[in-house]
């Protein structure tokens, strides 16, 4: 019996439910003392197309999914034609009765439950829909998982609906596990609740970076939906009013970060969630904020494009766009969180920065981090560690005493200028968009540019200060190093852990979060490494280049993704030979 | 009590001698005496154009934004303070044309602030080339066989999209224009005054001697009612030999944009509230969601 480390996939079509039965079985895990890690894979249409959610269990924490599947529910034969071939020998394919199962989809290594899903689910439950219920019953049977606590995630869902909806779901999921009770003992993997293991929680990136930003102050948020970048936004507005945040979907980007901007100057601790195609109209906004030097965080789920691109995949081409984008120069910050907890934390500590350097912070996430759940201890996300900065913000106290005109744009050494807030009668002056002194009246002299934009500049020298810097997993002085920035992390670290499995030592794993300013440590780190391999996901090695534009070290080799489908410890190990 | 001085700073103005800007400025500035508004409790938001220096001409609070941007900078800014007087001064081409979108979004939703246009029918800072309120047929360095163009008609479109205060004005008629921005700035609700602004250096053709033989008020005009919207609706497209200014059209606005927010519409600005650490009891139930 193998009973740890098991992944069960569920797919169909668009508009058969499968993100929250997939989300519900998930959580059902947890409850039930699992780790899990758990990512949908979606087509962009609302009908039709074939969409799956994997999901993986294991007793210790997970960081990634893996491409080896213990049970297929398929609810349509496109699921079984695309993910036969992924099934470990002794696996199982649930699939519906009504349909024939084609002779080449057959394997001889792979037990074949038929279970008259729509049907049953119709006559048990009323409802053809609740054939995933089912056919979650049938897997909660086969592993024999315990069904209460399946139970107690149907009674949660659907009280709301009334007594009679979770009555029929109770039925049907009973009904499940009861037609699996004969095939259980043909099936060898297992997964047990774990006795008296501490109630831990279940969140994607979407949550832990909303929820980073929420304890971090956020309290105004203006978007446009673009997925993956629109669920930041749709939390602010579902949860944010009842913790103080305002949010507002408005006509398009370039509304949205504007706002932002304004709310800012007011005061307000500002967030623009988008990604890439919503952040190229962001873009001559972005150069407002830093001439106007506004503290304002934008937040890009980044997906595969050009242009339109793979609305509901993954992709990590957006660096150097978000590097560079604006005319002329300014310092801004670049995060990228690897895990949920660094979502969290950089979610909060992004409204610091912004604040402490009056200029724009930009959270570069992707469908894979936002979309992707996993398990973490209760504890996890630390809302103790917490604090709230908000740099040079003058005081109604300081502008009480103030007896000179004041200057929003003071030239200081740091060049970070004490900051007032509209509408005490001793600070007034104009946010300028033109070049300006420090009053600031729009002044066109060479002097004067060269003042205030080296003092712009400046910042960028204590903002290098506190980016975050890189991190290392793994053993020290490891003959091999990965290199990766965002989300990459988590498959990566499992490559790293599986290489260090077949031999003590082998590899450790560099990881990026905060790129831009480049973190002055990243060339000693750099350097302290043996051969080392850039783990990203696009076509042209961005953070490769970025790496030897700031520090001149050349990389040993590389192993890159850009089909938008996330990176798997698998697909790493595999391009390592080559590498 | 709110003078004069305290608007008053030592800026020249970059404006040409004669510009129509010169009269907003100065009407502006009175009527923001006449109803006791001080600068510190003002934002004039701006686009980008000659007109939109003007909160560098007068000792304001302002945000000199991008070109076709200052709606929604403006409305960031009141949804952030609604205890600040916000209002917007931008041109034509600035705001019928680059930020059309946005105009039209933010009638939509009736935000407090009050919109002022400096409309020369001309882009006046890059030189002259036509804009979109420019006429048919209009000749300009890109448009030199003339504009094929049809005219936006922002008046109308406001009332279209239920704005409840739509007045035009005129420099030329300087008292008039300081009455109508009092009125407007009084308003309980989204007010847009559309200006008559000679530009006397790229649109001789359409400056002083024009606009004084053709401009009438509709104050003066028996038996229009500013109460009648399609009325309203059919005037604020006249054009030609008779030029209408004053109130197009008013009515009592419904509650606006930030009264309607569930954060706002109770409580003080969102700035003037505490930015705090979550409460344990706020973690708590965050956390609930996800056990
Ligand atoms: C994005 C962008 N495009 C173009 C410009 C150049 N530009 C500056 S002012 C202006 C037109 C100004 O016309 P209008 O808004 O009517 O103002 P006026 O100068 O007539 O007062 C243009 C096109 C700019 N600043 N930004
Ligand atoms: S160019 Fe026209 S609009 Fe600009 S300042 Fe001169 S007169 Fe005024
Ligand atoms: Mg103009």
């Amino acid at each position: 019996m193998i009973a740890n480390d098991i992944t069960v996939r569920i797919g169909g079509e668009a508009g058969m439910g499968l993100e929250s039965s997939g989300a519900g079985f998930a959580k059902a895990l947890v409850r039930g003392g699992l780790h899990i890690f758990g990512v949908p894979d979606f087509y962009s249409r609302i009908r039709g197309g074939h969409n799956f959610f994997t999901l993986r269990a294991a007793h210790d924490p997970l960081y990634s999914i893996a491409d080896p599947v213990h049970l297929l529910l398929a609810l349509d034969m496109e699921t079984i034609r695309r993910h036969i071939s992924d099934i470990v020998p002794g696996g199982a394919v649930v699939f519906d009765s009504k349909d024939a199962l084609p002779n080449d989809l057959q394997r001889d290594d792979v037990l074949f439950i038929p279970a008259a899903l729509t049907q049953l689910a119709r006559d048990i439950g009323g409802l053809e829909l609740m054939r995933n219920t089912l056919a979650l019953g049938i897997a909660a049977g086969l592993l024999e998982f315990d069904l209460s606590t399946m139970e107690g995630i149907i009674r949660d869902n659907f009280a709301r609906k009334g007594e009679e909806v979770v009555t029929s779901n109770l039925n049907v999921i009973r009904a499940g596990a009861e037609l699996a009770a004969p095939y259980r003992a043909d099936y060898p993997f297992r997964l047990h609740a774990v006795p008296d293991a501490p109630q831990r929680i279940m969140l994607n990136g979407t949550q832990a970076f909303s929820m980073g930003a929420l304890a971090g102050g956020c309290r105004f948020v203006s978007g446009y939906p673009m997925t993956p970048g629109s669920p930041v936004l749709v939390w602010f507005a579902q949860n944010g009013a009842h913790y103080g945040a305002v949010a507002k979907h408005v006509e398009d980007e370039i509304s949205a970060i504007n706002m932002a901007i304004g709310a800012a100057v007011m005061g307000a601790r500002t967030l623009v969630p988008t990604s890439g195609g919503g952040y190229a109209l962001m873009v001559e906004a972005t150069g407002f904020a830093g001439m106007s030097e506004t503290p304002v965080v934008i937040y890009n789920a980044q997906r595969p494009g050009p242009a339109t691109g793979l609305p509901t995949r993954t992709l990590q081409a957006d660096l150097l766009f978000m590097l560079h984008a604006a005319q002329d120069e300014f310092p801004r910050m670049i995060l990228a969180p690897g895990t949920l907890e660094e979502a969290f934390h950089l979610g909060w500590q992004a409204f610091n920065m912004a604040e402490r350097y009056q200029t724009p912070v930009m959270v570069l996430s992707d469908q894979y981090l936002a979309d992707a759940f996993r398990s973490l201890e209760a504890d996890a996300l630390d809302f103790d560690a917490v604090a709230l900065d908000r740099g040079a913000l003058l005081t109604n106290a300081d502008l009480d005493a103030l007896t000179e005109r004041y200057k929003r744009y003071q030239i200081t050494k740091s060049g970070i200028s004490p900051r007032a807030l509209p509408g005490h009668p001793n600070a007034i002056w104009v946010t300028e968009s033109n070049e300006h002194d420090e009053y600031p009246r729009i002044v066109e002299s060479a002097q004067n540019r060269s003042d205030q934009h080296s003092k712009r500049m400046r910042k960028a020298v204590p903002m290098a200060e506190d980016v975050p810097a890189p991190t290392w997993y793994g053993p020290e002085d490891a003959p091999l190093t990965l290199v990766c920035w965002g989300s990459t992390y988590g498959p990566a670290r499992e490559a790293v852990d599986r290489l260090n499995a077949q031999e003590a030592g082998a590899a450790n794993l560099l990881h990026f979060s905060g790129l831009e300013p480049f973190p002055p440590t990243a060339e000693a780190e750099l350097r302290k490494a043996h051969k080392t391999v850039v783990v990203e996901g696009n076509y042209t090695g961005q953070m490769e280049f970025l790496i030897r534009a700031r520090t001149g070290i050349s990389l040993d080799g590389h192993v890159r993704r850009f089909d938008g489908r996330p990176f798997r410890p698998e697909f790493i190990l595999a391009g390592l030979q080559e590498a | 009590m709110v003078t004069r001085d305290d608007y008053r700073i030592d800026e020249k103005p970059t404006w040409c001698s004669g510009c129509g800007d010169y009269g907003i400025l100065n009407a502006l500035t009175y009527a923001l005496v006449e109803h006791a508004i001080a600068p510190h409790e003002l934002m004039i938001v701006t686009g980008i154009g000659c007109g939109s220096k003007l909160p560098q001409y007068m000792r304001v609070n302002g945000m000199h934004t991008l070109h076709g941007r200052p709606w929604p900078v403006a409305q960031g800014a009141k949804l952030a303070n609604h205890a600040m007087r916000v209002v917007i001064v931008h041109g034509d081409g600035d705001g019928y044309g680059e930020g059309l979108g946005h105009f039209v979004h933010a009638v939509r939703r009736n935000p407090g602030i009050t919109e002022l246009v400096q409309n020369n029918l001309i882009y006046g800072l890059t030189k002259g080339q036509f804009s979109p309120t420019s006429e048919k047929g209009w000749k300009t360095s890109t448009s030199p066989e003339g504009s094929t163009e049809a005219p936006t008609q922002p008046l109308a479109l406001a009332i279209t999209h239920g704005a409840t205060f739509v007045g035009r004005g005129y420099p030329g008629e300087l008292k008039h224009l300081r009455w109508l921005i009092g009125e407007a700035l009084e308003h309980p609700g989204y007010a847009l005054v559309d200006i008559l602004q000679p530009c006397v250096t790229f649109n001789k053709p359409r400056a002083y001697d024009y606009y004084g033989e053709r401009v009438y008020k509709l104050e003066d005009e028996e038996g229009y009612d500013p109460g009648n919207r399609t009325a309203a609706w059919e005037r604020a497209q006249e054009w030609g030999d008779r030029i209408p200014i004053g109130v197009f059209y008013r009515a009592t606005p419904g509650p606006t944009f930030e009264a309607l927010d569930p954060v706002l519409k109770e409580g003080p600005p969102l700035v003037k509230r505490p930015l705090e650490k979550l409460t344990s009891a706020q973690v708590e139930s965050l956390l609930a969601e996800l056990q």
